[in-house]
């Protein structure tokens, strides 16, 4: 087959053969397997110095590869790049040792292409590289098109999520913020406070000065809860001048007797409205949820509204901690004062 | 109509005429929506109103803009991905004309919904070709005309393209290569993107 018609038909149909004799050396390469030799020329070298044999595995010796004979042979070049190369071996028939190994990139056609500049005229026209090429490149720019689609609706999705969970006014949360949070909290054993916070005196700004002056105290009611709390706790506005704050991971009673102190100090400071001071105040109802305890939600807000109503009761501007004995019956006020109520 | 020709379209339009003539095109095809995705699939009424807009805003015809669209679809470096896929068709303008019957089933081994117009290439005499194009857009081969003219650039092959008629969905466009080696082709490199 190393005549010249011989070599010729080869040529075309295996582009990526090679002739080995049998000593082992390489005597004919078509005309793409010569493209992968580097500086020194294939052509003369011995099969086994140019090419490592991967598998089968206990193939040492031209005998042994010899043997192979028909079966799917796992080569690696032993110059750099290193391309691993997938190959079969056929001894020729009347070729006195003579044998013929087809060579192909298999899965490297891409790394191959690359390393060795081929072009389309490099592979059989039966070959299916180029479709496969083809499809590669395809199919990874559909691909690409696709996240970047998934990303603009993720990042769609996300904006649609916040938007849901914002109260417009404020910027804090809303009911539905809320009720995500505390329903993490609930089933979460971590110590933590729900404060429900109602403004008093609101009405009246919003009646004397309108909404406008109305609108501009909640702005900066909310500012002032989230200045007064750390990043890790919630603000959600859930009603018109209603809000809740949740705090985590609260280990002393005194911190939250602080924390609403202040909360409600700052709210006292009056307010400046295109010339006007409004003035408000706050009253506060805690629940304080102590480690290892998961309350049911509808009884951890209905406790709020008890001390928040309890704060109420006793003149506003003031704080209460739910404690059990706010729900016995008006008239043993002496046990609400136990409660935790702090007087502004 | 698939997202990717609407977008395609879109692209040219914002890169030829700016965008602020999308925008034109946009009011004036009564769109919901600015912006086509690429990997969803719109109704085809849709893309035939932004054409009809189109030649309205440009008062440019109808088949000077899909011949320039087609051009922009190869020729443009800001989108080299058709340009590469149509030139895996073929090693010279002549391979890649007769590789144009296979373009659908092509285009539908990388997109599965992506649905593009049947076209049979006729060779009709020695370098002379009749190029057949079945589709729901009216002067579809004034768009191939434009694909061709900017393939036979890539490859450096001089041809004469003409449309040669239209009736009941079928339009024909008659090419002549003149010169398969006229001048240096574009390089293309198999592994350019890998």
């Amino acid at each position: 087959m190393t005549g010249q018609g011989g070599a010729s038909v080869l040529d075309v149909l295996c582009p990526m053969h090679l002739v080995i004799n049998a000593t082992g050396h390489i005597t004919h390469a078509g005309p793409t397997a010569r493209k992968l030799a580097g500086d020194k020329p294939m052509v003369g070298a011995r099969f086994l110095e140019v090419f490592a044999v991967n598998r089968p595995r206990a193939v040492a010796s031209m005998a042994d590869l010899r043997r192979s004979g028909g079966a799917k042979l796992h080569l690696e070049m032993r110059a750099a790049p290193r391309t691993r190369l997938k190959a079969v071996l056929v001894p020729l028939p009347e070729g006195e040792g003579e044998m013929i190994v087809n060579l192909s990139f298999g899965i490297s056609i891409v790394d191959g292409v690359r390393d060795y500049a081929l072009s389309n005229a490099d592979f059989a026209a039966t070959d299916l590289a180029i479709e496969m090429l083809y499809l590669i490149e395809a199919k990874t720019a559909a691909m690409d098109e696709s996240r970047r689609l998934n990303l603009r609706l993720q990042g769609a999705k996300i904006a649609a999520e916040q938007e849901a969970d914002t109260d417009a006014l404020t910027g804090l949360g809303n009911r539905r913020a809320l009720n995500n949070v505390l329903t993490r909290m609930v089933a979460g054993r971590v110590p933590f406070a729900v404060m429900q916070i109602d403004l008093d005196y609101f009405k009246s700004v919003n009646d004397t000065l309108g909404h406008a002056a109305g609108d501009h105290v909640l702005q900066t009611v909310a500012q002032i809860m989230v200045e007064e709390t750390r990043n890790k706790d919630t603000v959600a506005r859930v009603g018109g001048d209603e809000f809740t704050v949740v705090l985590v991971d609260v280990r002393d009673a005194d911190i939250l007797r602080r924390v609403g102190r202040r909360i409600i100090d700052r709210l006292e400071e009056p307010i400046a409205f295109n010339g006007h001071l409004c003035r408000i105040s706050a009253s506060i109802g805690t629940v304080w949820i102590q480690s290892g305890i998961s309350p049911a939600m509808e009884k951890l807000m209905d406790d709020a509204d008890v001390a928040l109503y309890a704060s109420k009761h006793a003149g506003r501007a003031r704080q209460t901690i739910y404690d059990p004995s706010l729900r016995e019956p008006a008239g043993q006020s002496a046990a609400q004062g136990a409660g935790g109520q702090q007087p502004a | 109509m698939h997202g990717l020709i609407n977008r395609s379209i879109q692209n040219y339009i914002c890169d030829s005429f700016g965008a602020h003539r999308w925008d034109d095109v946009v009011r004036h095809a009564g769109m919901a929506f600015n912006n086509f995705e690429a990997m969803l699939t719109y109704e085809d009424s849709l893309t035939h109103a932004v054409l009809d807009a189109l030649v309205d805003v440009t008062r440019r015809s109808r088949s000077d803009l899909l011949e320039d669209f087609g051009t922009f679809l190869v020729a443009n470096p800001k989108f080299e991905g058709v340009r590469r896929l149509l030139r895996f068709g073929g090693v010279s303008f002549e391979d890649f004309l007769h590789s144009l019957d296979d373009l659908p089933d092509r285009a539908r081994l990388a997109v599965p919904d992506l649905d593009l117009p049947q076209i049979e290439l006729r060779a009709v005499g020695e370098g002379r070709y009749s190029l057949i194009c079945r589709s729901p857009v009216a002067g579809f081969a004034h768009l191939m005309m434009g694909v061709l003219r900017a393939m036979a650039d890539e490859y450096g092959a001089l041809a004469l393209l003409e449309p040669t008629g239209s009736g009941k969905g079928i339009e024909t466009l008659s090419i002549s290569l003149i010169e398969p080696d006229f001048a240096e082709g574009r390089a293309f490199e198999l592994g350019a993107r890998a």
